[in-house]
């Protein structure tokens, strides 16, 4: 779509739109003009460029699934609060119906306000704090587990592997990076793991700077605990690095247990090789075995063949799956009629894991579960919830250094 | 030489004054809301530039570290306002209070110790940069899961709880900027002004004329710090959550001088103008480069502004454009 | 404060882990000193604070990368290649933009040399895109066995090649014509200048070393950590701690501070909570801005 195009036509739109006239007059088989804000440039670029390509390959998929097309409107947060805030402004002013974004927890709430402000329907992609839909907000939804949900869900599916596996750690040290989502985890892991009866003891926790240049300390500090296993919440570049350090330190755990990214991306297959293999990840992810999920693989797969399909494709591909879904059942780009059509919302056959995409009344949908995702032969596999498991896992974690 | 300005302000410079504060008021009735959340940045960064500016313009000190003032101010009204229930409009007193002993601490160490220049920046740089790294481990103050203010009343405006539309924010950062800038004008007119200009002018002379240097530097410092400190009370109700991570950085310092020194150091209306200038021409190269879709093309071309800036007005864009708009006598290749 | 992670490690902490977290913060710091080599080199002579620091190491290790996969040249290797070409990047810089705000206050070359990193990342940004990429070298995961000490292979050979590197620098100020005239104009500009030094000539030369040692620790860099368009403000910031430890404009002193950051961000990890590291090394950077402004080698301010 030519966005050049977009802005003068929405110049001129903007004015009026913005001044609340129907909106309704847009719709009558006009594609539903949609707002993606993504930090694509700044600190979190990658993460915001990948999720893009779930944007990227969306409309031939909904126009397949019977779905009213959607006019993108691209919009740069710059990985930054205050310009998430007014891109926003800008995308609506330009004739935005709905919002999608942000991956970042900071930004989301910024544009979430916005959107609440202006009556648009913000479809939230990624962020993980639960704050955000505990505002009492009317526009903003999101299908994305919160910290909490991914944390119990990550306790349920240890157990279920230990017992797939038949073994499991009895003790681990738990390192986590120091950020947002990690210390949410973190918080929440002391409320948490009792409900679940864990088989072990936390026997240290260590906490990471996420912008550490070096992490050769904190391995060796976690390889003197003696622990059996790695439980871990990191990002990319740190599960690179303490990777490289576990093996260079000559440590192998029993198993790597992530709660978050970093293990499973593409990226730690690509630049680890055959020392990327046997981490285990409980976070959230598409389900292989669903008819969706194999369309999203094949699509991305020619859109661009180097990139496996992941957890951002899946979810930024979803938010808009929900934008053109309830904007068919709203039958108009009336904003209270979509935010209503997006509170009804019940599609079961999507991509992501557990039965489907619905909301609550805080507009979070908390049927969202983690999968159970190993590295094997550097692929993805789902090992976890039975159900959608497209192999068993691999215990132990094979010693890094009898790796050929 | 600020003074010089006022006394000497030209009727054309007073009606140009008269015009834009009359445009300012009234903007939220013609613009639309995305012009309007640029302006609400802009006046933002106006505000937090000349709160800034009196430190270097001033003390005489330069200060990489503002970030610090700014999350002290919004850290401590936030806390107050979720664990307490205080409104803002008292918490801004503690707000002030916290950033003050701040600022008066880290000045106080520079001057007792004669750290200047460069060396003064990394001080301010290592304060903010350190109590950042332990707001993050306070929980607290939500570590760095971040504080979140509850977002509620959206649609009717509550001033004292500083609940309410963009458009009230926007007449409170408008305030905050014009209160600031007579503030200012008030200060440079004053006594406390002229032995400001007397110690810029000649350091050694004006100690040697018996101006207790550390006394009326200390005073630049505190209003400096106090008024960033009133910054962060508005950021945190306007943007309602704060990372550490973010907050408290260098780059986030960085933003906040930007303006005054593309303005122009230790004038009146520099940070005003820089800010006016630095926010549009983000959002005009992001305009423009969109049809490239490539990410990062608008930052370079930032850089290459801000460079040329630099090059070509290397004191700043005010003293430039006061020659240029005749608002009174020549001013450019004197030192500022 | 959150209780857990505050908690004092002692009953796990040995000798042993001691030992192996020194000796690797030892070598990390010998290449941290590297880096802040080039800060200190052109603050001591030009007296211009270069705020671009960490994206120009960036761009050394972007370029080490580029040799790395179209050539398949060894980071180590490449590294005189990567300096010669951030030495012609410096000096043309210097000689074609930074000349111009010498005589400027210091927050408007501040500002420029802002502007330059913010230039630097976005072309980083464009050419590269954003995510991490490192050079997987044979010997990367390797590492010796000393006893009880295990020590990094890729962190020997990096320190090792710090070293050398800053030692043909030193010899160079101390030995050659031309270091000696760069020394002395940063020691005596007017002198300098009377005595018919060609300064201009002599301030890009430097300007251009000093990258050039960036370049360099950037190759080496690039072995221990992966590249990213925004890696280099962190390092700028490293870099200025080590240096005003260390003391501005001393050689010696900045491979010191990079050990003495090294080695103690090191222990300090291990004996506090590594998220807290860094407020350690800022409250060292406060500490000696305070008692020993000069540095620990530094000359006392002229």
């Amino acid at each position: 779509m030519d966005r050049r195009h977009l802005l003068t036509t929405g110049a001129a739109l903007g004015a009026a739109s913005t001044l609340a006239l129907p909106t309704r007059l847009l719709a009558a088989g006009a594609p539903l003009k949609v707002g993606v804000l993504l930090p694509r440039s700044g600190v979190q670029a990658g993460i915001g460029q990948d999720c893009q390509r779930g944007v990227d390959i969306a409309a031939p998929i909904l126009k397949s699934l019977g779905l009213p097309d959607l006019e993108i409107m691209n919009g740069d947060t710059e990985s930054k609060v205050e310009i998430a805030r007014s891109t926003a402004e800008k995308l609506i002013g330009a004739g935005a119906q709905l919002l999608i974004g942000a991956f970042d927890s900071g930004q989301t709430t910024a544009i979430a306000q916005v959107a609440e402000q202006k009556g648009v329907p913000l479809v939230i992609n990624i962020a993980a704090a639960p704050q955000i839909t505990e505002q009492g907000y009317k526009f903003v939804f999101r299908n994305f587990p919160t910290a909490g949900t991914i944390l119990s869900n990550a306790f349920e599916q240890q157990k279920a592997v230990f017992a797939q596996v038949g073994h499991a750690p009895k003790s681990v040290v738990f390192m986590h990076v120091n950020d947002t989502f990690g210390t949410a985890m973190a918080g929440g892991i002391g409320k948490v793991m009792p409900k679940f009866d864990m088989p072990y003891k936390i026997v240290e926790t260590i906490a990471y700077d996420p912008a550490a240049r070096d992490l050769s300390v904190e391995i060796a500090k976690a390889k003197a605990t003696g622990a059996e296993a790695l439980l871990c919440v990191s990002r990319l570049n740190d599960a690179i690095l303490l990777t490289r350090e576990m093996i260079k330190q000559r440590w192998t755990p029993q198993a790597v247990l992530s709660m978050g990214p970093g293990w499973y991306e593409d990226q730690y297959l690509k630049t680890l090789g055959k020392y990327s293999d046997g981490p285990l990840t409980f976070s959230p992810w598409y389900d292989p075995k669903k008819k969706l999920s194999q369309t999203l693989v094949a699509a991305l797969a020619k859109k661009h063949p180097n990139v496996n399909l992941n957890t951002n494709h899946v979810f930024t591909f979803e938010a808009l799956l929900i934008a053109a879904d309830a904007y068919k059942r709203a039958g108009s780009a009336d904003p209270k009629a979509l935010a209503e059509a997006i509170r009804k919302t019940n599609i079961t056959d999507n991509s992501s894991m557990g039965p489907g995409i619905m909301f609550n009344a805080k507009g979070q949908n908390d049927k969202v579960v983690d999968g159970t995702v190993q590295n094997v032969g550097g692929k993805q596999v789902v090992v976890q919830p039975e159900a959608s498991a497209t192999a068993k896992a691999i215990w132990p974690l094979p010693a890094y250094d009898k790796r050929g | 030489m600020m003074s010089r300005i006022i006394e000497s302000a030209s009727p054309r410079a007073l009606a140009l004054l008269a015009i834009v504060t009359a445009v300012l008021i009234a903007a939220p009735s013609f613009v639309n809301n995305y012009v309007l959340s640029v302006l609400i940045i802009v006046l933002y960064f106006a505000y937090v530039g000349q709160a800034w500016n009196l430190m270097l313009g001033f003390a005489g000190q330069l200060s990489l570290g503002h970030a610090l003032f700014v999350s002290l101010g919004a850290y401590t009204s936030a806390a107050l306002f979720i664990k307490f229930g205080v409104s803002p409009v008292v918490g801004v007193f503690a707000a002030i209070a916290v950033a003050v002993v701040a600022g008066c601490l880290i000045g106080y160490l520079g001057f007792r110790f004669s750290i200047r220049g460069v060396y003064f920046a990394l001080l301010t740089i290592a304060f903010a940069e350190f109590t950042g790294i332990i707001v993050d481990h306070i929980s607290w103050l939500g570590a760095s899961s971040g504080l979140f203010l509850p977002v509620k009343n959206l649609q009717s405006n509550d001033i004292v709880n500083l609940r309410g539309s963009p458009t009230m924010f926007y007449y409170v950062i408008l305030t905050l900027t014009g209160l600031a800038l007579a503030l200012c004008s008030w200060l440079l007119n004053s006594k406390l002004g002229l032995y400001w200009q007397a110690i810029r002018e000649d350091q050694e002379a004006a100690e040697a004329s018996g101006v207790p240097l550390f006394r009326y530097k200390m005073i630049a410092v505190a209003i400096s710090s106090g008024l960033t400190g009133v910054g962060g009370v508005w950021y945190a109700f306007y943007y309602n959550n704060l990372f550490p991570e973010t907050m408290f950085k260098t780059s986030q310092s960085v933003e906040i001088i930007l303006g005054s020194v593309v303005g122009g150091v230790g004038s009146l209306f520099g940070p005003v103008l820089g800010a006016f200038v630095l926010t549009p021409l983000g959002e005009a190269l992001t305009a423009a480069t969109e049809g490239m879709h490539v990410d990062g093309v608008k930052s370079f071309f930032w850089g290459l502004c801000v460079a040329a800036i630099v090059l070509f007005r290397p004191q700043g864009l005010w003293p430039w454009l006061y020659d240029l708009l005749g608002l009174g006598p020549k001013r450019e290749g004197k030192k500022p | 404060m959150q209780g857990r992670s505050l908690a004092f490690s002692g009953s796990h902490v040995s000798a042993q882990l001691y030992l192996n977290v020194a000796v690797s913060g030892l070598l990390t710091g010998l290449i941290y000193g590297l880096s802040a080599l080039g800060l200190s080199v052109i603050f001591g002579v030009i007296r211009i604070v270069n705020f671009a620091h960490g994206e120009m190491m960036v761009l050394g290790m972007f370029a080490t990368l580029v040799l790395f996969r179209a050539l398949g040249i060894d980071p180590l290797l490449s590294l005189p290649l990567v300096a010669a070409a951030l030495f012609a990047f410096g000096y043309v810089l210097q000689d074609l933009v930074v000349r111009r705000v010498a005589h400027l206050a210091d927050h408007m070359q501040f500002l420029l040399m802002a502007a330059v990193a913010v230039m630097l990342i976005s072309v980083c940004l464009m050419m590269f895109g954003p995510d991490a990429q490192g050079a997987q070298v044979s010997y990367g995961f390797d590492s010796f066995a000393i006893g009880p000490l295990l020590v990094d292979k890729v962190r020997v050979y990096a320190g090792v090649a710090a070293l050398i590197v800053s030692g043909l620098l030193f010899a160079f100020f101390h030995y050659t014509l031309t270091g000696k005239a760069i020394r002395a104009c940063g020691d005596n500009y007017t002198g300098a200048r009377v005595v018919g030094l060609n300064v201009r000539r002599l301030y890009a030369l430097t300007f251009g070393i000093g990258t050039a040692c960036l370049g360099a620790a950037g190759a080496i860099m690039l072995l221990l950590v992966d590249v990213h368009p925004y890696l280099g403000p962190s390092y700028t910031l490293l870099a200025f701690i080590i240096v005003i430890i260390g003391g501005m404009g001393s050689l010696p002193g900045a491979l010191l501070g990079g050990m003495l950051i090294g080695i103690s961000e090191a222990l300090a990890g291990v004996i506090l909570q590594p998220s807290l590291k860094s407020a350690f090394s800022f409250g060292l950077l406060i500490l000696v801005l305070l008692v020993r402004p000069q540095g620990l080698l530094g000359k006392v301010a002229r």
